[in-house]
């Protein structure tokens, strides 16, 4: 998901500008790359690090994930704070530590949040434990939310010892 | 791989024949794929990405049912010939630009690409001359299910495959064609395609040169959603939309050639006849100029010249391909002399014999 580069709308349109061997891109949302086109500045510098995640033009976001940015992938030593700030994850297991997080990004992104396509067909056992937790989460949330209390525990404990298991520190909480 | 060969030939994807050549340049199909036991490699140290590399290295050497690939070192590269692949499409600036070990396998085609190293541990590509995007799934799928079958992706039953970038999970496919499209620039009708196409969230990326709009006749268009959508439901929305945009610009051409015939004409005899005779020459303005040549050969208002070799010439004049042609360092100045030269040699003039 990237800004456009002159506002704060969301960028739809990706130019790639060549000048003489220099390639640059230029991210712009579907009105200012209208405004582009129809008048192409000569010599504008575009500074690709100004539109990663977080650098600018995204309180909005900002303001839903305050106090949160501390949390830490114990994998690759990723904080959220820096995913969000480098808009790169650092290992898979992201995924599964900053979920909670993820989710209304991915949401803003795909619109969707369940992958629906191709499955690897060698699935390793440690990654079916991985899948299995995000489906007893799964599971909880809708527990919790149906006021099924009894259940609600039973999965909290099945979680804890298939985190146990997968030495995986709870992201939650 | 030898990279000097590579300079004298070209991609079989510029041959600017398959369905709809006369507008779709190229398809292109890309996984991005990652390993479970590794960090992604924005965040892994050199000994790290060493490692990612050796284990790749290993399947994508032995990989059987793409042909023969060579294998590219990219860190071992100079600046040149970093900017040589980049110009090529083998490799993405990002992979030339980045640091520390990475590589790519290159087919002998060069319809397959193979990146070790850059954003995620793997970008498989694949590229076709013309509008081939169910080609271009059948033979990535194929290398990916091969390589699947000797390593383990990092992937989620939610998330699917698992990318460095939440832009690419799920599925980690990008699907885009390269369309060329001048009537509709010309005639500003190309407002309409961007707006209709951002409804549906495709994503078009121009092609520009500096200070002029009228440079843009290049559209890539590719999916941006990667998450909640199958491959197939992914390459189908393209599929929709593309043969709509072909149809709406060969109509736009058909009624700027009645309409104005004798202008159009004397616009593409003036630009072969530039790319002809002149003496210093930018890419920007080569890349206008081949632009108004290739739909001249379309609406068969120029002769002489065929669409390969139209399309080659757009890459053999960039900056690197330029500078390993004539083995030797050049400034933009002198690069704008050796492009004209170079052009003038491809495009040499039957001149009538003196008597
Ligand atoms: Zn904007
Ligand atoms: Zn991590």
């Amino acid at each position: 998901m990237r800004k456009c580069r002159r506002c704060t709308k969301p960028a739809t349109l990706h130019i790639t500008e060549i000048r003489d061997g220099e390639v640059q891109a230029l991210h712009l949302c579907e009105s200012c790359a209208q405004d582009y086109l129809s008048n192409v500045d000569v010599g504008e510098t575009v500074d690709e690090e100004d539109v990663a995640f977080g650098t600018q033009a995204d309180e909005d976001v900002d303001e839903v994930f305050e106090g949160a940015d501390d949390l830490k992938c114990e994998n690759c030593g990723i904080t959220f704070k820096q995913f969000r700030s480098q808009g790169r994850l650092g290992c898979p297991n992201d995924y599964i530590v900053f979920r909670e997080r993820l989710l209304p990004l991915l949401e803003s992104i795909h619109g969707e949040t369940q992958h629906v396509g191709k499955c690897p067909q060698h699935t390793p056992d440690a990654s079916r434990k991985q899948y299995e937790l995000i489906r007893l989460r799964n599971d909880l949330r809708s527990a919790v939310e149906s006021e099924s209390y009894e259940d609600a525990a039973r999965l909290r404990d099945e979680i804890q010892a298939l985190e146990n298991q997968l030495g995986i520190e709870s992201g939650e909480e | 791989m030898d990279l000097e060969t590579l300079t004298v030939t070209s991609g079989e994807w510029l041959r600017g024949t398959g369905p709809d050549s006369d507008i779709v340049v190229s398809s292109r199909i890309r996984l991005a794929r990652n390993l479970a036991q590794f960090p992604f490699p924005p965040q892994a140290d050199d000994g790290t990405r060493m490692e990612i590399e050796q284990v790749l290295r290993r399947r994508v050497e032995s990989l059987s049912c793409t042909g023969r690939l060579g294998y590219i070192s990219v860190d071992s590269l100079d600046q040149l010939d970093r900017q040589f692949l980049v110009e090529r499409q083998l490799i993405s600036r990002e992979h030339a630009e980045t640091h520390g070990p990475r590589g790519v396998g290159i087919g002998s085609e060069e319809n397959v690409s193979l990146m070790i190293n850059e954003e995620d541990h793997l970008r498989i590509q694949v590229l076709r001359s013309g509008y081939s995007l169910d080609e271009c799934w059948n033979d990535i799928n194929r290398i990916d299910d091969a390589l699947e079958e000797h390593v383990t992706y990092a992937f989620s039953e939610e998330f699917g495959y698992l990318t460095s970038c939440p832009t690419n999970c799920g599925t980690g496919i990008r699907a885009s064609v390269m369309l060329h499209l001048p009537a509709l620039v010309l005639t500003k009708e190309i407002q309409k395609v961007f707006q209709a196409l951002q409804k549906i969230s495709l994503a078009v990326r121009g092609l520009y040169g500096e200070g002029s709009q009228a440079m843009g006749d290049f559209y890539q268009i590719s999916n941006q959603v990667t998450l909640g959508q199958s491959e197939d439901q992914i390459i189908s929305k393209l599929k929709e939309v593309v043969p709509n945009i072909i149809a709406y610009e060969r109509r736009v051409r058909k009624a700027l050639v009645k309409e104005n015939r004798q202008r159009l004409h004397d616009q593409v005899s003036r630009a072969f006849g530039i790319l002809q005779s002149a003496q210093t020459i930018t890419s920007e303005e080569t890349m206008h100029l081949l632009s108004s040549v290739r739909m001249g050969i379309n609406l068969g208002l120029v002769e002489g010249i065929e669409i390969p070799t139209v399309n080659e010439l757009f890459i053999h004049t960039q900056p690197a391909h330029l500078q390993k042609l004539r083995h030797e360092m050049l400034e933009s100045a002198e690069r704008n002399v050796a492009r004209a030269a170079y052009l003038r040699q491809r495009l040499a003039r039957q001149e009538p014999h003196e008597n």
